[in-house]
């Protein structure tokens, strides 16, 4: 049972996200705008998609029609860190029943770091605490990215530039992820092989070649990469 | 729009589908106490770093070196963003400085 208490305790602790799902919500729904697509698709898109980085390269992917498989694939690659924040909920969500479904589905970034850390308060059950942030999580993101493109065509002001909001969030996460790593070997590495297959394969045609390079040579580091974190393999660290 | 609105629709329902999945592998495959291999682990530890990396290579294709216009705007708001961050260590306060600068540079400055 979802009562009074349950809400107030997840608002609570989910003002953070709320903050950081309006603003960067926002930035997606005006991107999504600048394309064409208005309000009804923002609001669709954060309903059914429900992913940060993943909807901002979904900007990009509308913007050049790029085929279904280049879809599949690309929203894969961006969305593989999520198979980590699984193998860390697998206790936490376990009794779930049916609402464990929508728990997966939305699990993203903030909402992973707000579980890992929550602790239900006093006479609030624990799962019912962790529904009511995740639900209310996924309302600001929709909320954000309705907003952004609501106001982009009502204020009609120029948003030229406005994607490089997404360049912007990458870094954010590479200067985190740079903060963090044991070795900069893997984040040295993405960067050159890219630029290489830039160079190599042209601006089209870049990711895949870049893509493999790096799933390889990482494959090929692994005894090394494994010694220097020392042997964190069964930790997720993040 | 370059896509048909059906196109469009597909489109969103891959990506949907495929990042639900990306959320929902580990509990398909490891939700009965099986160790995941430690290959998964590993990349799982490893990716991301590089894929990000990869991510704001492929953001910047566009950057062109042939004139100021070219890469000014991008080079100085991905300095901006990166100085901010170690500065204040503040997402919003990161991707909204350096998006704006962005903004402003190729709105006015390199029109």
């Amino acid at each position: 049972m979802l009562n009074r208490r349950t809400w107030s305790a997840a608002f609570h602790a989910t003002i953070p996200v709320l903050m950081g799902y309006l603003a960067i919500g926002m930035a997606f729904g005006l991107m999504l705008q600048s394309i064409g697509y208005g309000a009804a698709w923002a609001f669709f898109m954060s309903l059914v998609i429900y992913a940060g980085s993943g909807q901002y390269l979904g900007v990009s992917l509308l913007a050049a029609g790029a085929a279904l498989s280049q879809t599949a694939f690309l929203t894969l690659m961006i969305n593989f860190r999520h198979l980590v924040y699984g193998l860390s909920m697998l206790e936490k969500f376990r009794g779930m029943g049916k609402r464990k479904l929508y728990m997966i589905f939305s699990l993203t970034d903030e909402t992973y770091a707000l579980l890992s850390a929550a602790k239900a308060p006093k006479g609030v059950e624990e799962h019912d605490y962790y529904f009511a942030i995740a639900l209310l999580d996924h309302s600001y993101w929709i909320a954000g990215s309705v907003l952004g493109s609501v106001l982009g065509s009502a204020l009609g002001f120029d948003t030229t530039g406005v994607d490089f909001a997404m360049t912007a969030l990458f870094l954010v996460i590479a200067v985190g992820q740079w903060r963090e790593a044991g070795s900069h070997l893997p984040a040295l590495l993405g960067g050159a092989a890219t630029l290489a297959s830039l160079l190599l394969a042209g601006a089209e045609d870049m990711l895949l070649p870049a893509l493999g390079v790096i799933v390889l040579a990482l494959t090929l580091l692994r005894s090394r990469l494994s010694a220097q974190a020392g042997g964190n393999e069964t930790g997720v660290s993040l | 729009m370059n896509l048909t609105t059906g196109q469009a629709l597909a489109s969103i329902a891959v990506m949907a589908a495929v990042t639900f999945l990306t959320r929902a592998l580990p509990f398909l495959l490891f939700d009965r106490g099986k160790e995941p291999p430690r290959l998964v682990l590993y990349l799982g530890r490893v990716l991301p770093p590089a894929i990000i990396a990869m991510l704001i290579v492929y953001c910047l294709r566009g950057v062109s070196f042939a004139s100021p216009a070219g890469f000014v705007p991008a080079a100085a708001s991905c300095g901006a963003v990166v100085a901010l961050h170690l500065w204040k260590n503040n997402d919003l306060l990161s991707i909204f400085g350096g998006t704006i600068l962005y903004m402003v540079l190729v709105q006015t400055v390199f029109v």
